[in-house]
């Protein structure tokens, strides 16, 4: 049994498991504070301190995702001294950002852009020296524009917690802090395994998928969860579809095996859907060339074909082999037709696992 | 897997990992085990190769290759001398365990270390560990299994798990990871030779009776032929007539020019799929394929996990493959009138007793099903063997050292080894652009050692000739491998690793020894 305590959250009467943050005892209630730093999948860090809450008794506003509950706590998560916070915290992470929401492809989707409006920041007080860092595009997966990079630290996280790459960590102080490589080389140069946990864990537009620029923006796009196509774990996520074409993979936090991490070829290779080489017409084999054709003379000259060698040879003169890529259905419909229709057991797949 | 992935993260104390390379082959997994360790699981990696994870092992037992059966029953031979096992587990679980006590007994330390390679210190120190942590998980995958001796290999973990009663329990269990992302499926599906989906076997007439009547004809109770014998049979010129959905056996498996021969022996070949792939080239009518992303359906995970495929565009074919093969059936006058995908589960659920329970319906609102799932209203099931043996008792057997097929001789000095690499999964991933354009040719792995006798740095070709074949690659030098041994993966056509790869098939399964032949290495 977990020890549960009582506090006060917003006037109503709350109870929380030991040891749980203000963060998770709101979550809990039904109440969301606000935050960029914090996620539930990633250790604590309590950098940006955009959660703030006010808590009776304490002159200072602590970070609500850092801060454990204690019995009789009293929680105001949006008293006014906590809106002018925010809104002040806000302010100085835009002081050096390049508010390029027009053209941003993380609009619609950055949690920097949500909390902005939903406290109507919209320009800085205190605006000053801008980074001018170079947008790295070195490698086919990942555009990395550090400009937009908040320091809230979930790359660098998930990079160690998550995969386990090790690949980030932070560089130089004060206004020169990078979240980046070692080194400060760019992706391609580093040690990146290109699992993308980091873009999927990014708030805002630093980090984003290079096959959906220019492809769309973030609330036309449909999401289809799916399961992945390339290994035996079982990884879910999205696929994103704009205009009936998929134009990159989004992670989906519901996925029972895997949360939000892929590996490079789950969220990366999907594209081949859309090589070139993909046969789109069925082909027929004359004098040793392959000529398109249609599916019904495709079909009846497989028809013919498989009637007369099974007529002249029996049923055990046909074998087919099923795919361990393919789906369940499709591998129950090759085994059945192989026994009902053509008379045999021999089915197998490709056991090269 | 006898248990869900999620044992990793919640439950196990010791991760026991041999023959496989999960953070390339099953990246989530291995990235999870990774998290494990750091959290302070203990990890020991049995592989001949400095594999990633060894960096957060306790324990590295780097053996030689082949040699597994000789390292397990020398842990083994440790734990009974040293009244390790569990009497309880063993006594009321098992049989034939005197057997196993009897083969093990000649494994003593010393002699599996002069097999192996392995310290008789590192030995004595896994042994114990294995078997006094209560939560330890055993996972192996292409290493144990592609062998000479690959069902034999499989059988000595489960020995291993029996005789510590490391089975039926949460972080305690035998995990098989299963390479592509439905093998798992398309075994439980009967899409093999001596069963009808759920495993039921052909030969059992009440089983087939049932399909008899479902289906409206009558079946065959004759075993089927397995892939390689198919292949053999297409030689003889006994099977004369192939469909082959979604696979490159030529890319594939092992000793491709044996199964080109078989293909242009056929007398007619119908390869479905989604690229003009080298099995293809032999067909005589190709269908065009759908992708994941076009067809509506289910994969089956490792942990027996269903899930759902949503069809997210169009088939760029113009139709989804089940209607394809819907209309094989029509043709061939068997009339089939299924709707969609959900209607072909729902017929195979209704005759698969073990997946019963789990429809479209269910896995819309429960995310996902483990079968065994016999009814609407059971749970699923996350670990296998609580309490009892799909078998009831469980069944040691015991085995004897079996030296792989072929071995480095003064001809073909070196030993060839065969994997995955991270970024390819077998045949889709080159014609990934994003992928293909970063890891776009085959850099098989030499030991320093070797690198220097040959003269060849990094980046340099030099060509694999085994008695089978050849193939030309480039070397990456690094002593990730032993010397005297080349490991090369098999995703890339440029580079027709099973050319190379041996003839020796284990008894049993069929599988192809991939991780051993014999080659020899010159410079180009
Ligand atoms: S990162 Fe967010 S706030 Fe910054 S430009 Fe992009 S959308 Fe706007
Ligand atoms: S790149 Fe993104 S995730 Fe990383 S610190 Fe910057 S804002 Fe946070
Ligand atoms: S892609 Fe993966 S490995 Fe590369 S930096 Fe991001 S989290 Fe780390
Ligand atoms: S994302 Fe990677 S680990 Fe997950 S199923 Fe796909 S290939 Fe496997
Ligand atoms: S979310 Fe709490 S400090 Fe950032």
């Amino acid at each position: 049994m977990v020890d549960l305590v009582k506090l006060i959250i917003n006037g109503k009467e709350v109870e929380a498991p030991v040891g749980s943050t203000i963060l998770q005892a709101a979550e809990m209630a039904g109440v969301e504070i606000p935050r960029l730093c914090y996620d539930k999948d990633l250790s604590p860090l309590g950098a940006c301190r955009l959660c703030v809450v006010e808590v009776k008794g304490n002159r200072l506003l602590p970070a609500a995702c850092v801060t454990p509950v204690y019995q009789g706590m009293e929680v105001d998560t949006d008293s006014p001294a906590v809106v002018e916070a925010r809104k002040t915290i806000l302010e100085l992470l835009i002081a050096n950002h390049p508010l390029d929401c027009l053209t941003c492809e993380k609009a619609g989707a950055c949690k920097l852009q949500d909390y902005c409006y939903r406290y109507g920041v919209k320009e800085s007080p205190f605006a000053g020296e801008k980074h001018d860092y170079a947008i790295d595009d070195s490698n086919p997966f990942i555009v990395r524009d550090l400009n937009k990079c908040i320091l809230c630290g979930a790359c660098v996280r998930a990079c160690e917690e998550l995969t386990g790459a090790d690949n980030l960590s932070y560089l130089n102080r004060g206004f020169h802090r990078k979240a980046t490589t070692a080194g400060d080389v760019d992706y391609i140069d580093s040690d990146c395994v290109f699992c993308g946990q980091c873009v999927a864990v990014c708030p805002t537009g630093a980090l984003t998928e290079k096959s959906m620029v220019g492809q769309g923006r973030r609330w036309d796009i449909e999401r289809v969860r799916t399961t992945c196509p390339f290994c035996g774990t079982g990884c879910n996520f999205d696929l994103a579809v704009k205009d009936g074409k998929v134009i990159g993979v989004l992670s989906n936090p519901d996925a029972p095996v895997n949360q939000r991490s892929l590996c490079v070829k789950g969220r990366f290779g999907w594209d081949f859907i859309y090589n070139e080489n993909r046969l789109t017409t069925p082909l027929i084999k004359k004098n040793g060339q392959f000529e398109p054709a249609s599916w019904d003379e495709a079909f009846s000259l497989i028809a013919e074909r498989f009637k007369e060698i099974k007529e002249k040879y029996g049923p055990d003169s046909f074998a087919a082999l099923s795919s361990a890529r393919c789906t369940n259905e499709e591998n129950f419909l090759v085994s059945k037709f192989s026994r009902a229709v053509m008379g045999t057991n021999n089915v197998d797949h490709c056991a090269r696992t | 897997m006898t248990n869900p992935i999620s044992d990793i993260d919640n439950e196990v104390e010791l991760m026991f990992l041999i023959g496989t390379n999960p953070t390339e082959a099953h990246p989530i997994i291995g990235y999870k085990m990774r998290q494990a360790a750091r959290r302070g699981a203990k990890l020991v990696v049995c592989d001949p190769r400095h594999i990633d994870l060894v960096d957060e092992a306790d324990y590295w037992l780097r053996l030689k290759p082949g040699t597994d059966i000789p390292l397990l029953n020398g842990l083994m031979h440790i734990i009974i001398k040293e009244g390790l096992e569990d009497k309880k587990f063993i006594e009321e679980r098992t049989e034939n365990y005197e057997e196993l006590k009897a083969i093990v007994e000649t494994y003593t330390p010393d002699r599996v270390s002069e097999l192996t390679g392995i310290s008789v210190d590192d030995l004595y120190a896994v042994a114990r560990l294995y078997a006094t942590t209560d939560k330890a998980m055993i996972f192996y995958t292409l290493g144990i299994t592609e062998h000479i001796c690959g069902t034999r290999n499989v059988m000595s973990c489960a020995n291993l798990a029996m005789l510590t009663g490391h089975l039926g329990r949460p972080g305690a269990g035998v995990c098989p990871q299963r390479g592509q992302n439905n093998v798992q499926g398309a075994c439980d599906m009967g899409a093999l030779p001596n069963v009808y989906a759920g495993y039921q076997a052909v030969g059992v007439d009440a089983v087939r009776e049932k399909h008899e009547k479902a289906w409206g004809v009558s079946l065959p109770s004759k075993v089927g032929l397995k892939i390689p014998e198919m292949f053999a049979a297409a030689h003889e010129g006994k099977v004369k007539a192939m469909y082959i959905l979604g696979e490159n056996p030529v890319l594939t498996d092992p000793d491709a020019n044996h199964i080109r021969g078989a293909l242009e022996k056929l007398e007619f070949l119908v390869v479905h799929e989604l690229f003009l792939s080298e099995t293809a080239a032999y067909a005589d009518v190709i269908l065009p394929a759908a992708s994941f992303a076009e067809c509506d359906g289910t994969f089956t995970n490792t942990e027996r996990r269903v899930q759902r495929v949503r069809k997210a565009i169009e088939p760029i074919p113009g139709q989804a493959n089940w209607q394809t093969i819907c209309q094989m059936f029509n043709v061939m006058g068997y009339p089939v009138s299924y709707n969609s995908p959900k209607e072909i589960w729902d017929e195979m659920a209704s005759l698969t007793p073990s997946m019963a329970g789990i429809n479209y319906e269910r896995i819309e609102k429960e995310n996902s099903l483990q079968w065994p799932c016999p009814s609407l209203d059971h749970p699923g099931t996350p670990v296998l063997h609580v309490g009892k043996f799909t078998r009831g008792l469980g069944l040691f057997q015991p085995s004897e050292h079996i030296p792989p097929g072929e071995m480095p001789d003064d001809e073909y000095p070196f030993l060839l080894s065969t994997g995955r690499i991270l970024q390819h999964y077998n045949v889709t991933t080159p014609y990934s652009k994003g992928i293909s354009s970063i890891w776009d040719k085959e850099m098989s792995e030499l030991n320093p050692v070797d690198a220097e006798k040959l003269g060849v740095v990094t980046g340099d070709q030099v060509k694999v000739t085994s008695r089978r074949g050849e193939a030309i690659t480039q070397i990456k030098v690094t002593d990730r491998v032993l010397p005297g041994v080349i490991w090369m993966s098999f995703h890339y056509t440029a580079t027709p690793t099973n050319a190379l790869t041996s003839h020796h098939l284990d008894p049993i399964t069929g599988t192809g020894e991939y991780k051993v032949c014999a080659v020899k290495l010159e410079k180009v």
